[in-house]
């Protein structure tokens, strides 16, 4: 059993995760019923108004989470990179199942014992708290259990945005391509889920329980515990004292790494303490998280910046779009650093065989062939002017059917696996040549320089410039060969980027 | 020196339900301290309404319902329902509370003592006929009709009204429990000496339990008197209620 081997290796950090994950699930439900009971309760009483609440509950709901966490991130207070956004899209989740069942049940509750009551003399809100609520608890139970297994799931995708929580494990094993350590995160997951299902059953039996008033206590000192954890566990959450440097990276195994590298160099250079943001879900998360002050430094690459970032045209020359870049950066209070050594450019990719078997070379050479193939493109690829529309435009390239949007991780095995026929995949990344995979000449210089650069925040590295001369020496120390090397040793042979990383400061040091 | 004031009052009462359907027309009447009085009257004839009226669940359009002298729009509506004991037609026992619970509602929300409430409610749960230490823990789906219509009772007595409203007490039981819950009524009722407003659509309960007897058609009272001189009635929408009674207390024809 890899995962249990894995589990074993990694017990501090596994036990880290799942605190993480509880506490974001438990904080967040606790809020969705501190707000959703009481709108239920609003919404019961009204019904001209329960359908559009319900309505708009349900419309959150089917907002995808990764777009929710998109939306979210660059709004003040409720955004940014980290716990707050996650909890944030969690409560949003949270909410409908319980608006919804607590309005279930007490719409359900006989009309002659509502009538009983009022009768006795009970004001509305002795009416709420003596009679409807504890005759409507099974009903709201039932959704603040959907609502909490719902969480268990969604709080996963909270480490696209740096949350933390196991989804750590699945979105790392998924940019390692790696399903062991997929696993090691889902089957926790999965655990928890039931968990958090059967012990919410238990306690409102608990709370219900009509005659054996231990239980009833007991599940009362259970709840009570449970609060006091949550309190506890958000105060270390939300006044959490901040580490001095926050490393953030992208969401593949090269940016893990690097991410690796550049925290690992800050902490043995400076002696400074690290925190580490890594597997943020993309360019522009990495983006809006250094410019918000979430993170201090991330490694970035000159062409994606000059394009994504900074939205400026394409040129060739990489000294010239370093310069624009590092110009760029410092008008918004950020710092460009030493180039690391390598350069990551977008790489067209083929079947190695097709390659062999239709003698295609370059870009050009598979031209003719595209029509009869498909194409798989990560999304930022796809929308990227330097992507996928400047590249079909200069080369002619067209397709059998449009490109399919994939996960960028994934195409490597779509393409090796025959569903599609050509890729855009990095020029460092270690499958090119696990996989046999052919990267073909890029002939008419299409693709700018992407070449790996630390960014820091300007601030950060005046208050630090230990930091500064710290990432200055990593400057031309990855080679594209070192860098592939690393990318492989993750990919195919399954090691952590952390260990890795520490492998190659090491060498470093030592030479 | 002022006149002794009847318990509760009806002037001149007219009440049109929400819906638009008229229930009340004029209708005047009065109950006085420590009388029990029978409300007769057909289904949706509007006795319930009748009831609702006395502890301001419902407002008349016009007129005025007095209660111990005051127009109920002038009491605060929480006091009155808790100064009046409310029997309701399908009991409305809270399914969530044991039977001392459920007994124990209103003194429990006037704050009374938590020994002074376990004390009063072993009090009633005798008066009503029921042993404490066999019913106190029970649940309402755990007890019998008779027994749970008893707990109603109890529980309309806790905190002990001058007034008890009690809409069709009987009405769900079979004739045997019927007939011991009616006689223990009495039983009570000359002990406690309540002021009794007792809806049913029951003639020979009417006549056998009240001081005097309204017959409600319509909206209007047909009649309005003591139940020797309402059993010899000549008008002959009150005969035909009579006459369902004596039909069922002649032997069944085979």
């Amino acid at each position: 059993m890899k995962v249990v081997q894995f589990w074993l290796s990694h017990r501090a950090e596994l036990t880290g995760l799942i605190g993480q994950h509880v506490l974001l699930v438990a904080v967040s439900t606790l809020v969705a019923i501190a707000a959703g009971v009481p709108l239920g309760i609003f919404a019961a009483r009204r019904p001209r108004l329960s359908a559009p609440l319900v309505g708009i509950a349900n419309l959150v709901q089917t907002v995808p989470s990764l777009a929710m966490f998109g939306f979210l991130l660059p709004v003040p207070l409720l955004g940014g990179v980290g716990a707050r956004t996650a909890i944030v899209v969690l409560i949003l989740y949270g909410l409908l199942p319980i608006i919804r069942t607590t309005i279930a049940g007490l719409q359900g509750i006989d009309r002659s014992i509502r009538e009983a009551g009022t009768a006795m003399g009970m004001t509305r809100g002795e009416l709420l708290r003596q009679v409807e609520l504890p005759l409507a608890m099974p009903s709201i139970v039932a959704g603040i259990r959907v609502a909490a297994v719902v969480g268990v799931g969604s709080a996963t995708i909270a480490a696209a945005i740096g949350a933390g929580g196991l989804g750590e494990y699945i979105y790392r094993g998924l940019s390692m391509v790696d399903t062991t350590v997929i696993l090691a995160g889902a089957i926790p997951a999965a655990v928890l889920a039931l968990i958090f299902d059967g012990g919410l059953l238990w306690l409102e039996r608990g709370l219900a329980s009509r005659r054996r008033t231990g239980t009833r206590r007991l599940a009362a000192a259970a709840v009570a515990a449970l609060m006091a954890l949550v309190i506890v566990g958000s105060a270390t959450v939300f006044s959490g004292r901040r580490a001095a440097i926050v490393v953030g990276s992208k969401n593949f195994t090269e940016q893990l790494i690097l991410g690796e590298i550049v925290a690992g160099t800050i902490e043995r250079e400076t002696g400074l303490t690290v925190d580490r943001r890594l597997n943020l879900g993309g360019t522009l998360i990495c983006e809006r998280a250094l410019a918000s002050g979430d993170i201090d430094v991330y490694v970035e690459y000159t062409g994606t910046a000059l394009t994504a970032v900074f939205h400026q045209p394409l040129t060739n020359d990489s000294s010239a779009v370093l310069q624009t870049v590092r110009d760029a950066y410092a008008r918004t209070g950020r710092a460009l650093l030493e180039p690391l050594g390598f350069n990551n450019t977008f790489t067209i990719l083929v079947r190695g065989s097709d390659a062999r078997r239709l003698k295609v070379k370059t870009i050009d050479d598979a031209a003719v062939e595209t029509p009869r193939w498909r194409a798989g493109f990560g999304y930022e690829f796809l929308e990227r002017p330097d992507g996928f529309p400047g590249l079909s435009k200069i080369y002619g390239l067209r397709f059998a059917e449009p490109p399919r949007v994939m996960d960028l991780t994934l195409t490597y095995r779509a393409l090796a696996s025959g569903q599609v026929d050509l890729i855009a995949g990095d020029a460092t990344a270690g499958l090119i040549s696990a996989l046999d995979l052919f990267p073909l000449v890029d002939n008419r210089h299409y693709f700018p320089p992407y070449d790996a650069v630390p960014v820091a925040r300007a601030a950060t590295l005046m208050r630090h410039p230990e930091v500064r001369r710290a990432l200055t020496s990593l400057a031309g120390t990855i080679s594209a060969e070192d860098m592939r090397a690393m990318n492989n040793a993750a990919d195919a042979g399954k090691e952590d980027p952390a260990a890795i990383a520490r492998q190659f400061l090491e060498r470093r040091l030592g030479r | 020196m002022s006149l002794p004031v009847p318990a509760i009052q009806f002037e001149d009462v007219s009440y049109t339900q929400p819906s638009g359907a008229r229930i009340f027309d004029s209708l005047t009447l009065s109950v006085d301290t420590g009388e029990v009085m029978a409300l007769v009257g057909r289904s949706g004839a509007g006795k319930t309404t009748l009831l609702r009226l006395v502890n301001r669940l419902a407002l008349p359009q016009s007129g005025r319902v007095l209660v111990d002298g005051r127009d109920t729009r002038e009491w605060d509506p929480i006091r009155l329902r808790r100064s009046i004991g409310y029997v309701i037609q399908d009991v409305g026992l809270f399914p969530h509370m044991t039977v001392a619970d459920n007994i124990g509602v209103v003194p429990r929300l006037e704050n009374w003592d938590p020994s002074r409430i376990q004390a009063r409610t072993r009090e009633l749960l005798e008066l009503v006929g029921l042993s404490w230490d066999t019913h106190a823990g029970r649940w309402p789906n755990e007890l019998s009709g008779g027994q749970r219509q008893r707990v109603g009772v109890a529980r309309a007595l806790a905190a002990d009204p001058a007034v008890l409203l009690m809409d069709e007490p009987f009405g769900a039981l079979d004739p045997v429990t019927r007939a011991e819950l009616q006689r223990e009524f009495r039983t009570i009722q000359s002990r406690l000496r309540k002021t009794v407003i007792i809806v049913t659509h029951d003639m020979l309960e009417a006549l056998s339990l009240a001081h005097r007897v309204a017959v409600l058609d319509d909206g209007v009272v047909i009649a309005f008197d003591v139940p020797e001189r309402i059993a010899q009635a000549t008008d002959p929408r009150v005969r035909k209620l009579l006459d369902a009674v004596t039909l069922k207390l002649r032997p069944e024809q085979p």
